[in-house]
């Protein structure tokens, strides 16, 4: 860092940062330990997307990096596997993560909104036993649920898997912590005084306010439920319901007995990542929001 | 951050607000709580064949699952085998993270925004889809690992045997969750004033002093509440040993705790048993999780009220 700038008090913008870091040179050492770690987690992506353009004789013959043209044949042998069964996988994994992720924000919109923003007998002793559901391992819940929901006739149908992804304490907690920051009493105090009901104030004034801090945690659910395994693979045995990660996951068990479905495999999970990394690339930005605000406050 | 308390106390407002969650609380994950270890301390007693209606009824088993589970030399050395797999997976994952996340703080580093893109690129990419790319990789036929190696005359041990397979799967673990963790710790060192580093810099504090004295122990907090959600992932590690399964015969169907419980409750279809293992599991992580924030006092999860 350089001295040459008056001392800012709050953290300058990635700009000026950059500005600063060319007067002071550059560090070859950090940038090549980034690089490094930057080619680890690309590795992996990289090679699905030359193994995916493979024939299934060419992935076992040819140089690993060495691209092919069959991307096309391979997408269209996935997509005949079993009448478009792939595409169904991939809307099925639409269909959780993002009603899912829609309701559960929704949930936990108000939850931390009514934790945060009012105080009742009960609140405190409510906030902890949400808070200690964050540590349940998801372990000790899925013998259990999948018994309940076996009672309710409810298993192996859509709702098995959305209905136990709405309820998010981490979420709660997120919320909790937006809706403490980013909605000030007196603006929820005037639209009081001007005669605004309790849930007007939250459809119309603070939700817009804690609509950043929301999208993360919208974010944060869907690509829990969309990256989920262990809760569909229990509770669906139909095919036609299951997800991406268990659908890839059993086409896997049959390519062992079967390689030439490998291609298949290795093309359904190019095709399985796509969507969340454009995702990623548009809503980058709301990353960088305060995922763990809770823990830089103390 | 309270509002008129006293005019409005006898609102049911609040209560409407938090009635979704705590209803959905109560459903899905209370009830199934209760339900486990009501489970746990029952057993099923099998009459003659076991054939025909009321031949077979639950009976309270006291703890004898417990001591059944305890006692397993199954379960004993999944526990024992994922106590291994976590110590190699969460000092390397967020000993990474924090590297790479101090590294990203430093305006001396070169291509940092594409680096965290790539870093964080793996979070995007489910353990399922992971386990099945590295599978691959780590299968000689068709890695470049191998290709690599084998031009360089070097003689890699195969990733899947039953001695590495422990590393492999641990490396699928850091690979998923380094770029979340360093996110979150980025994030922390973002909110610290750099007038702290000036001030540090006059006093003749080196970069490495800076990051080590200054920036460190102002993101414990967040390095905290990472270790705490690691550890809980680690005890639950299922997705990526089962999806390997198929590529190597060096992974059991008990290789991990909760793999035990679903072969226990899915393929033996005895339900008490995987009940009791599941509480265990829980108990276990809670008096982890808790016993280490009662550590460092509190640090994390932290409130505001």
């Amino acid at each position: 860092m350089t001295t040459t700038l008056s001392a800012p008090t709050t953290r300058p913008s990635e700009s000026i940062v950059r500005r600063r870091g060319r007067k002071v040179g550059s560090s070859p050492v950090s940038t090549a330990i980034l690089l490094i770690g930057a080619a680890y987690c690309l590795l992996p992506v990289l090679w699905v997307l030359i193994a995916s353009s493979k024939s299934g004789t060419e992935l076992f013959s040819t140089f690993t990096f060495a691209p092919s043209s069959h991307l096309f044949d391979n997408i269209a042998d996935l997509t005949a596997y079993r009448g478009g069964l792939f595409w169904r996988w991939m809307a099925n994994t639409a269909l959780y993560a993002g009603v899912g992720g829609v309701l559960s924000t929704v949930v936990s919109a108000a939850a931390g909104y009514g934790l945060a923003k009012y105080s009742f007998s009960g609140k405190q002793s409510i906030f902890n036993v949400l808070l200690a559901g964050v540590l349940v391992p998801s372990v000790v819940l899925a013998v259990p649920q999948y018994l309940l929901l076996a009672k309710l006739g409810l298993t192996n149908t859509y709702w098995a898997v959305l209905l136990p992804s709405i309820i998010s304490p981490y979420g709660i907690y997120l919320a909790r912590i937006y809706a403490a920051a980013a909605v000030p009493d007196d603006v929820v105090e005037a639209a009081r005084t001007d005669g605004a009901g309790d849930f007007r104030i939250f459809r119309s004034i603070a939700s817009p306010l804690m609509a950043p801090g929301l999208v993360t945690v919208f974010l944060f659910q869907f690509v829990a439920i969309w990256n989920n395994f262990l809760l569909p693979y229990i509770m669906l045995g139909n095919d036609k319901l299951f997800p991406l990660t268990v659908g890839l996951s059993g086409l896997l068990n049959q390519g062992a007995a079967q390689p030439s479905l490998y291609t298949s495999v290795i093309t359904g999970s190019l095709l399985s990542i796509l969507p969340l990394l454009a995702l990623f690339l548009t809503l980058q930005r709301y990353w960088k929001v305060d995922l763990a605000a809770g823990a830089v406050k103390s | 951050m309270k509002i008129s308390s006293s005019t409005r106390r006898r609102s049911t407002a609040p209560y409407l607000f938090i009635a979704p969650a705590v209803l959905l609380f109560g459903a899905f994950l209370a009830l199934p709580i209760g339900y486990a270890v009501y489970l746990s301390l029952r057993t099923v007693k099998v009459r003659g064949l076991g054939l025909g209606k009321g031949s077979r009824e639950q009976v309270w088993a006291g703890l004898s699952n417990y001591s059944k589970a305890v006692t397993d030399p199954d379960f004993a050395a999944s526990v024992l085998r994922v106590a291994a797999y976590g110590v190699l997976v969460v000092p390397a994952m967020l000993g990474l993270a924090l590297l790479f996340a101090l590294l990203l703080d430093t305006p001396r580093a070169r291509a940092r925004r594409f680096s965290r893109l790539a870093i964080f690129l793996p979070y995007a990419v489910p353990a399922v889809i992971s386990s099945l790319l590295w599978g691959f990789l780590y299968l000689p036929s068709v890695s470049p690992l191998y290709f690599v190696s084998d031009r360089l005359g070097w003689d890699l041990p195969n990733a899947l045997s039953s001695g590495s397979v422990i590393y492999s799967v641990a490396n699928i673990a850091v690979w998923g969750g380094v770029g979340f963790n360093m996110v979150v710790i980025y994030t922390a060192l973002k909110a610290i004033p750099t007038d702290i580093y000036e001030a540090a810099k006059l006093d003749g504090c080196s970069e490495l002093a800076i990051a080590w004295r200054i920036k460190v122990p102002v993101v414990l907090p967040s390095l905290i509440m990472t270790f705490v959600f690691s550890l809980i992932a680690t005890l639950q590690v299922f997705a990526e040993p089962v999806t390997l399964r198929p590529l190597t015969n060096t992974i059991s169907s008990t290789w991990t705790p909760l793999m035990k419980v679903y072969r226990d409750a899915f393929t033996r279809d005895d339900l008490n048993s995987a009940a009791a293992t599941s509480v265990i599991i829980a108990v276990a992580t809670f008096v982890l999780s808790f016993g280490f924030l009662r550590l460092v006092q509190n640090r994390a999860f932290s409130q505001e009220n």
